[in-house]
This record gives C-alpha cells, structure tokens and sequence, in this order.
C-alpha cells in the first residue's frame, strides 16, 4: 500500500501471456478437448465421450457450487456437503418411482414434468434440511476448522443412517424417464440424450447463477462478502442471513446435483453423496475456494479427462485427476481462479 | 451543553488477551471534525473498529445520537447513519466501482444528485466507473471507499487514515472532499497522521497514548503549541 501508485493504464503494462493468463482457465478446457480429439482414434468415440464429461462435469459443478460459495462466504469447510446429494437422490428417485404413469409414459412432456416435480421435490427437502443443518450443526462451529470438519463427517454418518432407517438398506435401482432412455445419434456418434438433458440443465443453473451474482443487489453481497465479510456489515448488511440463504440455497443444489446424479447412475444408495465427494473436493480446489467461475470450470475439466483417460486407459483414471489437480496446484497453489481474500 | 452525537465513557477493548483500549473516553461534537491522533500502535485504529462494532467493548459505553450501542451488531450501528472508512479501506476489488457504490447505497439506488456531487468531488470515479475496483491505484481506491462512504447521507463518519500512503496531490484532493462534507453539516471522527491535513481540517482535537485518551482540547489549541505536539506525539519539526 505504501508503494507509490502506478497511473498507467492497466493494459498497456500487460505482456502478451500475462493477457492471456487470464482466460487460461478456460483456454485449459479446450486444450484438453483437443487432447482428446487429438488421442481418440474415433471421431464419433470422441464426440460420445465429450458429451459424457460435460454431462459429468455439469453435475458436478452443480453439487459443487454450494459449498464453494458456504466456504467462500463464512469460511466454512462442509465436509457433510454430500448428504445433501444422497437425500436429494433418494427424494428424487422415490417421487420418479411414485410418478410411474409420467415418468413410464413415452410422451416426452409428462417425462420432464415428471423430472421436474422431482427436482422440485427433492430441492425443497434438501433446502429444508440445509437450514437445519446450518442451524444445529454448523452454526456452533463458526471459525474453527478442525471442529467443522468432525462434527459436519458426524452430520453426513447420521445422515446416511437415517436414509437406511426410512428407505432400507438395498440400493433402489431405477429406470430413467422413458424418453430420456437411449440415445441419438448425431455425426455418427452416439450421444446418451439424458447426459445431453444433464448438460442442459447444468448450463442453466450456471448462467441462473452468474446472473444471481452478476446482475443482483443479493449477488452483490455474496460477492462481496467473499472477499471481506467485516466490510460487508460495515455498509449494513447482515451477513449471517446472506449466508444462511447461500447455505440453503447450496443445499438445494446438492439435492438437485443428487437426482441428476442418481438417474445417470439408474441406482442410488446412501452413500451417493460421499461417492461423489472426493470429485467435488478436487473441484472445488483446483477452481480456487469460493469462486463458482472456477469450480464450473475445474468440474468440466475433471469431467472430461476422467472420460477421457477411462476410454485411453482404465487404470489411469482412478488417479487422473488427483493428477490433474496436482498440476493445477503447482501452476497455481490458490486454484485456477483464486478469490481475493481482505483478511 | 455541547451536542455530542458520539460520547464513548471509559470504554476497555480486548484483543485476544492484549488490553488495546483501557477507557477511552471521547466526545464528537455533532457538525464538527473531530481529530483522533497519537502515536502508531496506541489504539486509534481500535478505538474506531470498538465504535462500529467489529470489536467489542468489555466495558464502559458507546452512546451515539442518544441510542447506547456498545453491544450492537456491525449492521444496525452502520443502519443508524454511521460510515465507516477502515484503514485498509476495505473494497470490494473483484466488484466494479459502480457495484462498490451500489453496494454501499443501502437504503436503494443511488441519488443521482449526489452521485454528481461526488463525481466533481472524485472524477476518477467517473472515469473508471465499470473497472474492477481492484485495478485501481492506491489513491484511486482510497477515494473510492471515502466516496462509498458518503453515498448516502449518514449521521457520523469513521475515517481512518485517508491520506496513508497518498502522494502529495491526491492528499489535497482528499483533504477538499473532507472539507467538503464538513461544510455540508456532516459529523466526522478522524484519525489522520499527517498533521497539516489534521490543523487544516479538524476543529477539536484528541491524542492518545497506550490505549487512553492523553490530551484533549481544540486543534487549534494543539496546533499552536509546538511543545504540546513534541510531548503528545513526538512530533518534530520536520513534520511540518
């Protein structure tokens, strides 16, 4: 602060790579999908695959967002996040279940409305949960780490056995919509139309929430409570409320996550949250902590090589993307868009 | 009897186990500047933090425009019409100045009379009004969170060294928006340690010393007296 201000235009003392650091989160996606074109012998197993990692790395930015953003805004680490996803699927997959004349119907239409009371339902009871969650578990351990970690791990193990309490021990195996069964082909490749639906709705929700950040005053808040909470109350806001709203709002997305995860696995068990937790981590590491830019970006990227890697070599996959985030970390130890913190 | 819109009584602030502030005691007259000086490292910076809430007093009270909010929450005390400048001037710097400003209009959108005013106060807001506020050089942000501040109209405002780090002609600047605001009837609490700023702008004065008030009167008793300065504050005449 004390170095003397420089008055030259920010760009003018930029060098080219400099520049283009910048968009290298973004430009890492596209080397990767050429990568992948490039060691794919098969155009259409390419094509296939893409669409697969994006499914994947959509559904995966959506359970991720949250808690990014819960870490972001009040510095609280949720190792529990994964509960949200397996009540979100077994909420999710009951109600697709109940509504077998819509979701078994051939009509596409009662197929997505089907979809669409599950997600509704199973978004609105993990909301309900994330309040109560937030209220008994994670309020009492605001700013000590090492507690939040044991008591929200505590959290998702009750969690866990509550579902094997209300929906039994065996894993529910289910059908997809009967629409969203099977695939089209396009360019001779065969694409799965539930990962292209998965697609569609992550990139919805993406742009939902760039928009909620970007363009609103709620936004503005999380924004800047991000980067300095203290400041934030000094203008007049209460951030606890913003963040109980974000933590809800998270939970939800969980839950959303946990449906779309479900039914692209056609089995759910309890441990589906957690199952998907260590991707979920890496992303939201390799992303930069609190930033939803970064985790869209990581979780495409690690959907992607994970497929990739899985078609070129199968015992690879496993460690991919710890790789990948190994990487990522040396290249830059704050993750790939590092939120800038005042404290 | 003077109107104090701020009256702080023998307020004790801890840190961790550190004792900063061992009774204070301030008054802020309503209307006028008031000038918090002293030596780094005696409390000033606390002293502000205590008032806003960000610290809290173990003892003693903070009275502001008749209401006690020694035990407020940061946001109903910022809600009373109390701006805050910290030190580290706290923006927001992946926000745009613009998103720095609406943030900051807390009762709606900005007035746009006001927005001009501050426009010909600061017109680097103006000119880098969609830039992110984290490209901005040191005195640009400095502005920027003294403008956010003055948004809307607010009953008191806590500046905490505005003129850290400034060169010389943005100093100025600064020190014509604070007159500015003075003459528009704002009350002010200042901690400034560059002391021609302080003379040039402060109508009563207070120094402290390790975490209690050393010395109060009006600046220009303080200003006057060369002797009370060395003693006060160890400042020499180089400083002048």
């Amino acid at each position: 602060m004390s170095v003397a201000p420089d008055h030259s235009p920010t760009m003018a003392r930029l060098t080219l790579s400099e520049r283009l650091s910048v968009y290298a989160p973004v430009l890492l996606i596209i080397a990767i999908i050429i990568l992948g074109f490039l060691a794919i012998p098969s155009n259409s197993s390419w094509l296939t695959l893409t669409v697969s990692g994006l499914a994947m790395g959509m559904m995966i930015f959506i359970i991720a967002s949250g808690m990014t953003l819960v870490f972001g805004l009040m510095d609280v680490i949720n190792f529990g996040h994964g509960a949200f996803v397996s009540v979100g699927a077994f909420v999710g997959v009951s109600l697709i279940l109940a509504l077998q004349h819509l979701s078994g119907s051939p009509s596409l239409a009662m197929n997505l409305v089907a979809l669409f009371i599950a997600i509704i339902g199973a978004m609105g009871a993990t909301a309900v949960m994330g309040w109560a969650f937030e209220k008994v578990i994670v309020k009492p351990v605001y700013g000590h780490h090492l507690k939040q970690i044991l008591v929200t791990m505590g959290g998702l193990i009750v969690v866990e056995q509550l579902i094997i309490v209300f929906w039994g021990p065996e894993e529910i195996y289910l059908m997809r919509p009967a629409a969203l069964q099977g695939s089209i082909t396009f360019l001779g490749a065969a694409l799965e139309k539930y990962r292209l639906v998965a697609v569609a709705i992550g990139l919805i929700v993406f742009l939902g929430m760039r928009y909620v950040l970007r363009r609103t005053k709620i936004g503005l808040i999380v924004r800047a409570g991000v980067e300095n909470g203290e400041m934030v109350e000094a203008l007049g806001y209460r951030l606890r409320i913003v963040f109980i709203g974000v933590f809800l709002a998270g939970s939800a997305l969980a839950g959303l996550g946990g449906v779309l995860w479900g039914l692209y696995q056609e089995v759910v068990t309890a441990h589906i949250g957690n199952d998907t937790m260590i991707l979920v981590f890496i992303v939201v590491i390799i992303g930069g902590l609190g930033s939803v830019e970064g985790c869209f970006i990581g979780a495409l990227m690690v959907g992607l090589l994970q497929n990739y890697v899985a078609f070129l070599e199968p015992k690879v996959a496993l460690i991919s993307n710890i790789g990948l985030m190994v990487a990522i970390l040396m290249w830059r130890p704050m993750g790939m868009i590092p939120v800038v913190k005042a404290k | 009897m003077v109107d104090n819109i701020l009256t702080l009584s023998g307020v004790k602030t801890n840190i961790a186990q550190y004792h900063i502030l061992q009774g204070v005691d301030l008054e802020v007259p309503r209307g006028e500047v008031t000038m918090l000086l002293g030596r780094n490292g005696v409390g000033k910076t606390t002293t502000l933090r205590t008032i806003i809430g960000h610290w809290r007093a173990h003892e003693g009270s903070v009275m502001f425009d008749g209401e006690d909010i020694t035990q407020m929450p940061t946001p109903a005390i910022a809600r009373l019409g109390v701006g805050f400048v910290p030190e580290d001037m706290g923006i927001f710097s992946d926000l745009t100045v613009q998103e720095n400003m609406t943030l900051a209009a807390v009762s709606g959108p900005i007035d746009s009379a006001r927005l001009d005013w501050l426009f010909s106060v600061f017109p680097a807001l103006g000119t880098f009004w969609a830039k992110d506020a984290g490209t901005l050089s040191g005195g640009q942000k400095q502005m920027l969170s003294i403008a956010r501040a003055m948004v809307e109209e607010r009953k008191l405002y806590l500046i905490d060294e505005p003129t850290k780090g400034l060169a010389p002609a943005i100093i100025s600047t600064m020190a014509r928006a604070l007159r500015d605001l003075k003459n528009q009837g704002a009350s002010i609490l200042l901690v400034e340690q560059n002391f021609s700023v302080a003379k040039a702008l402060g109508d009563s004065a207070n120094v402290m010393e390790d975490g209690r008030m050393s010395w109060s009167g009006t600046m220009a008793q303080l200003a006057a007296d060369l002797e009370l300065q060395e003693r006060l504050m160890g400042l020499s005449m180089e400083s002048h």
